[in-house]
Formats: structure tokens, sequence, C-alpha cells
């Protein structure tokens, strides 16, 4: 094995492995405080992720939304830039589905307002990204603080709107009023019904198809195209790119607004596929998941997707061990998370001393 | 007129009560960024403290060591952020995010696991919390005018972490400022380099100043269950980490406007709630939601230079490598 292989396999495949089994080894350890099998959990939670077509669908329906976020924290990251503003940049994006598909569809056939609310969905939550990435590049305030006060101010922003704005009177849930019947995504049991194919009914629906063209897209953009080059450099490192040219501030920008976008597209999953209305909250934890999302595929599309969906498969799982185990809940899945976080990002640099020195012993030797 | 002056009374009294975690967690904040380690992570030291304090005061009976408790379990999270980003070098906002989400989940958790209440503690009586203490001389001071008035409702009445607080706040200044421990604090925020050079351990330096914002945070927490309220309830810190955060940078990093700052987002806050459904003369309704998050936007507006310029600790999140030139 050559060097440099052995190094790309380090980075790309074991050191992720390890980190990623740490943090199931700690996840065991709290199941068994808490006087769980670990073993019969983890049991339960494949069986609940891919057991069914049902198990299925309802994996790869959060799949699609980690997708989403996991490719928006990606791309800022790209350019060195921490976006932990995923989670206000969805809530916002679902403003621009409602308003859209709310708004225009008594004067637009469904096939136009459909596009038009994605594209509007895309649109408010890259003008949410914009105003932090427009602070960091130009007033010199700090991206991460910037995008956890603006989840914040969403937040605000969108219970208010849900309670004064868009409440349905006399009815009590903070939630518009529904979508028209034909401003839906296509379910995926419909869509494949369509080409004769059966899959069992599931909220997952046809933005999971968005999101792998996004994925093939932020590919294509980041390593095929000019300013996928420009972003890389900038990410780098900024003094290198002002000498070659390139404007840091501009890619910034750039990266926040597509990232912005991204994220904004998991309310087009949310609402335009499932929820057909908006409701408060839709948004909770998918932006943080993001985070997780990123770190463990290595900021690229197919890590990503792979990533998306590992966790996919915690969600879907941890919601079926709630349920055939009563003395856990869902927070188990909160926790994997923040191990995962923990261990793949924070700490992805503690095995590394030790597994490189192995591996060079191997290299070496030239296994 | 008095019922301005009572509706001013009372609206300071519940921004002491709202400021108090605030200041403790910016106070908190305030040792570990001046040594460089960004602290997105106060939230889930908050709350692990929260929890951990209600678990043993229920159990054991004793506010004091639900207090103890809550300042173990926060510094144990403390050193989970020191390991990631002093010994090995992570990236500190990640190990913060992750905090903050493991806090979350596990405090879940454990909590259904031992109370079987949803993820709450049972409701805590007597000793099991801190009760209010009425300051010498209150009854008698009410009958002056304004200032008796002041001390015997706003500053009166109380419990003992609201005054500690109040009182670490000096001290923190003292020790930031006065004592040769904070000088080194601060110059490892700004040059750890130098420090390094002086023959003065970075790594050292900077495990101390996390385990300080551990213990602070420990306290905050054990407010938050034990004394503003009589039990833990899940994710009971609701943000306001992120807000003793925009606190501490609203100070620019320094502890008496640390002071000013928690008690003007607690008073935006106690303000926010009086102002439910209340119309104004000329404005008509203010928006809650607007006065809650006036915190937020005061803070992104002081960091975009708009008011003032909130420059951070020049080493702040940079992993410091000894062999780095």
């Amino acid at each position: 094995m050559k060097a440099s292989t052995a190094e790309r396999w380090l980075s790309l495949f074991i050191l992720p492995s390890l980190n990623l089994l740490t943090a199931f080894f700690f996840t065991a350890l709290i199941l068994i405080i808490t006087n769980v099998d670990p073993i019969e959990a983890a049991k339960y939670m494949v069986q609940g992720a891919f057991g069914s077509q049902e198990g299925w669908g309802y994996t790869l329906y959060y799949t699609t939304n980690f997708i989403f976020t996991g490719l928006a924290v990606a791309i800022a990251f790209h350019a060195g830039l921490f976006n932990i503003g995923g989670e206000g940049q969805a809530y916002i994006g679902g403003l621009g589905v409602t308003l859209v598909a709310l708004g225009l569809s008594p004067y637009l056939p469904a096939l136009i307002v459909i596009p038009l609310s994605i594209l509007a969905g895309a649109l408010f939550g890259a003008a949410w990204a914009a105003i932090p990435g427009y602070l960091q590049a130009y007033r010199d305030s700090h991206i991460v603080i910037t995008t956890i006060m603006f989840n914040f101010i969403a937040a605000s922003l969108m219970v208010y709107l849900l309670v004064n704005v868009f409440a349905v009177p006399g009815e009590m849930t903070p939630a518009s009023r529904s979508f028209p019947d034909e401003i839906k995504l296509w379910q995926w049991h419909e869509f494949v019904g369509f080409f004769g194919l059966s899959f069992d009914s599931s909220p997952l629906n046809i933005s999971l198809l968005l999101a792998l063209l996004c994925c093939y897209g932020v590919w294509f953009l980041l390593w095929k195209t000019r300013w996928g080059y420009e972003i890389r450099t900038v990410g780098a490192n900024p003094e290198a790119a002002i000498y070659a040219g390139i404007n840091p501030r501009k890619i910034w920008m750039l990266s926040m607004l597509l990232g912005g976008a991204l994220a904004g597209l998991v309310s087009v999953n949310e609402l335009l596929g499932v929820q057909h209305r908006l409701v408060l909250g839709f948004n909770a934890g998918y932006g943080f998941a993001g985070i997780a999302v990123a770190l463990m595929g290595r900021n690229h599309p197919i890590g990503i997707m792979l990533a998306a969906l590992l966790f996919g498969a915690l969600y879907q799982g941890g919601a079926e061990l709630a349920f055939e185990m009563p003395n856990v809940t869902r927070d188990m899945v909160i926790v994997i998370q923040g191990l995962i976080i923990l261990f793949s990002g924070a700490m992805e640099f503690m095995y590394r001393p030790l597994v490189r020195r192995v591996l060079w012993r191997w290299v070496r030797e030239g296994v | 007129m008095n019922e301005i002056l009572t509706f001013i009374t009372l609206a300071l009294d519940a921004t002491l009560r709202v400021a108090t975690p605030l200041i403790l967690a910016a106070l908190a904040g305030l040792f570990s960024e001046r040594s460089g380690i960004v602290d997105i992570g106060l939230e889930g030291k908050m709350l692990v403290g929260a929890f951990a304090a209600a678990a043993v005061s229920y159990w054991t009976g004793s506010a004091w060591l639900g207090l103890g408790a809550a300042i173990l379990a926060s510094i144990a999270f403390a050193l989970l952020h020191g390991l990631a980003c002093i010994t090995y070098q992570g990236n500190q906002v990640v190990s913060g995010v992750a905090i903050n989400i493991l806090a979350s989940g596990l405090t879940t958790i454990l909590g259904l696991a031992w109370f079987h209440q949803g993820g709450s503690t049972p409701p805590l009586v007597g000793a099991q919390r801190f009760g209010e203490i009425t300051l010498p001389a209150a009854e008698a001071s009410k009958s002056i005018p304004i200032l008796g008035d002041f001390y015997a409702n706003v500053l009166s009445g109380h419990n003992i972490l609201v005054y500690i607080a109040l009182l670490l706040v000096p001290f923190c200044a003292w020790v930031l400022y006065k004592t040769r421990f904070g000088l080194r604090i601060r110059a490892v925020g700004e040059n750890p380099k130098a420090v390094d050079t002086a023959g003065v351990s970075v790594t050292f330096l900077r495990y101390r100043a996390v385990i300080i914002a551990g213990v602070l945070c420990g306290i905050a927490g054990a407010y938050l269950s034990t004394a503003q309220n009589a039990q833990f309830i899940r994710d009971m810190t609701a943000g306001q980490g992120f807000m003793a955060l925009a606190a501490l940078i609203f100070a620019k990093w320094r502890p008496w406007p640390i002071l000013a700052a928690a008690l003007l987002f607690g008073f935006l806050d106690a303000l926010a709630i009086r102002m439910q459904g209340v119309s104004l003369p000329l404005i008509g309704q203010v928006p809650v939601q607007l006065i809650e998050s006036l915190p937020y936007i005061l803070t992104v507006v002081l960091l975009a230079g708009f008011i003032g310029k909130a420059l951070p600790p020049k080493a702040l999140g940079l992993p410091y490598l000894k062999e780095q030139r």
C-alpha cells in the first residue's frame, strides 16, 4: 500500500468508523445505565428502520431532511465558514413555501405553484442566511454567533406569525390553514405506482429526488466549476485566495446563500411533502443534525448521503425503539447525535496518532 | 403614579430573578473565552447542572447538596469540552454544539429512567429548594419612599443564589484584573505563545478556566431547578445559555458590563411577560416575541459594529499547538 493511499483510507474510512464506534459504545453504556439491553435495542432500531417498506419510507423521509441540512453546513464549511443557522434557515424557508402555496394557488395552476413554492423556500432560506453572511463578509461579525442569534430570532418571528398572522380563527393549534389539495408533492407510493410498482404508504415523497439532485449539484459545483474552485480555495487559505485574485467576501456570501437555500429546502419535504400547512417547529433539530451529518460525511456529497441515511435510520429506528421499549424515548437518538458530533467532530484527532502509527508500520513493511 | 411605581418595582424584582442565571453563565463564559476557549456549551452545562441539582436535592432533601452535584456534573461536561478543545485540539464550536445536544438528550433519558415523569423530576419542597431571604431591616425601611421601597421590594426577598451571583461580579472582576492568575488567563486568550514562552503552561491555565466555567454554569443550573423553579423540566434552560453568551458578547467580554447586559436582558424578558396583551398609547400592542428577541437582535447589531465594536480575545477559538510557529 502506498503512503498516500494509506493516509486517504485513514481519514476517509478508518477514523470515521472508529469515531462512530466510540459514539455507539458510549450509547450502549448509557442504555445499560438506564437498564436497557443495548443489543436488543439495536435490533429494534435496525428492524424499525429497515425491516419493512414503511420503515424504509420513514427512514428515507428523514434522510431527505438530513441531506439538505448536511449539504447546507458542508458548503459553508468548504468556504471556511461554520453555518449553525440551518435551523432558522429551514424555518424561514417554510415561510416562503407557505406564502406562495397559500397566496398564489387561487390564481395559478398547481403545476406552476409547486415549483414556485419550492423556489420560494430556497430563496427565503437563502435570504435568512444572507444577513449573517453579509455581516461576516463585510462587517467582521462572527458567523457562528450571528447564525445562533438568527436561529432564535427566526423562532420568535415564526411564533409571532403563526399566532398573529397565519392562525386559523377558532383553532387552538398554532398552524396555518391547510394548503389546497392539489398543492402537495407526489408521495413516493404514488410516484412508483405511476411506473406500475408498489410501495407501502409513508411520508416519503419525491423531495428525496430533489435532495439527491442537490447532492449531485453540490458535487458538480464544488469540484467541477470555477465557483467551486474559488470556494475551496477561500476555505483552504483566504489570503492565498486574495493573491489568486479571488474576492473572499463574495465567496463567503455565495456559500452562505447556497447553504441557506439548501437548508430552506427542508421545508419543501416537510410542508409540501408531509404537513401540507405551516406548523410550529417543523424544523426542530434538523439544522443541528446537519452539523453531525456534514462532519460524518467529511463534507463530501457522497459521505453526506451515507451519513444522512445513518441519521434517517437512527431517527426512524429511535421512534420504533421508543414504541417497543417504554423505558426508552426518542431522546436516545439525540444522545447518539450528540456523541457522534463529539467524537467525529470535536475529537476527530483522538485516534489519529495511534492509528497512523499502526498504519505506517504496515506501509513500511509493504503490506 | 403609585401604579407606575408598583409596576417598576415588580418589573425590577422580576429582572433580578431572570438575570441571575444569565449573570452566572455569562461569567462562566467570560473565564472560558478570556482564556481562548469558545464556549457555545453554556446552555448544556447549565442544563446538566439543573438536572443534577434537582435529582440530588430530591434524593437527599438538601438544596446545598443539590448545588454541589450541579457543580460536579457541570464540571464533568466542562472537562469533556476541555479534553476535546485543549488536549485534542478539536473544533471548539463543534464541541460546544455536541455538549448542548448531549446534555439535552442525556438529562431527559436519565430523568425518565430515574423518575418516570416524562423527563421531569418530582416537585421539590421545603429544604430541597433555596428559600427567600429577607435582608436586615427590610420591613422597617418600607416606609422610606423610593429608596426604602426599592430595598425592601427589589433587593430583599430573593434566595441566596441571587446574592451570590451579584457578589460574584466584583469577585470575578477582581480575579481577572487584580490577580496573577487573572492576568495569565487574559494573556493566554490574547497570546498563548507569549505565556508559553514565559514558562507557564497554556494547557493547565485553559483547563482551570474551563473548570471555573463549569462551576459557574453549575450554580446557574442549580438556580434554575432548585431556586427559581421547584423541579427540573426537560430542556428547561430554553436558550438561556445562548442568552448568556449574547450578554457576554454584548458586554465585550468584561465583568461589570456583563452585570449590566444581564440586567438589561432580564429586564426585557420581565417586560415581555408584563406586556402580554397590553396596548401602549400611540404604538399599540407591541409583539411579545419582538421584545423577547431584542437581546439577540441587539447582539447582532453590536457585532456588526453599528453600536460600538466588540473585539473578542485574539486567540479565541484557536487551539494552541506548542510546535507551531
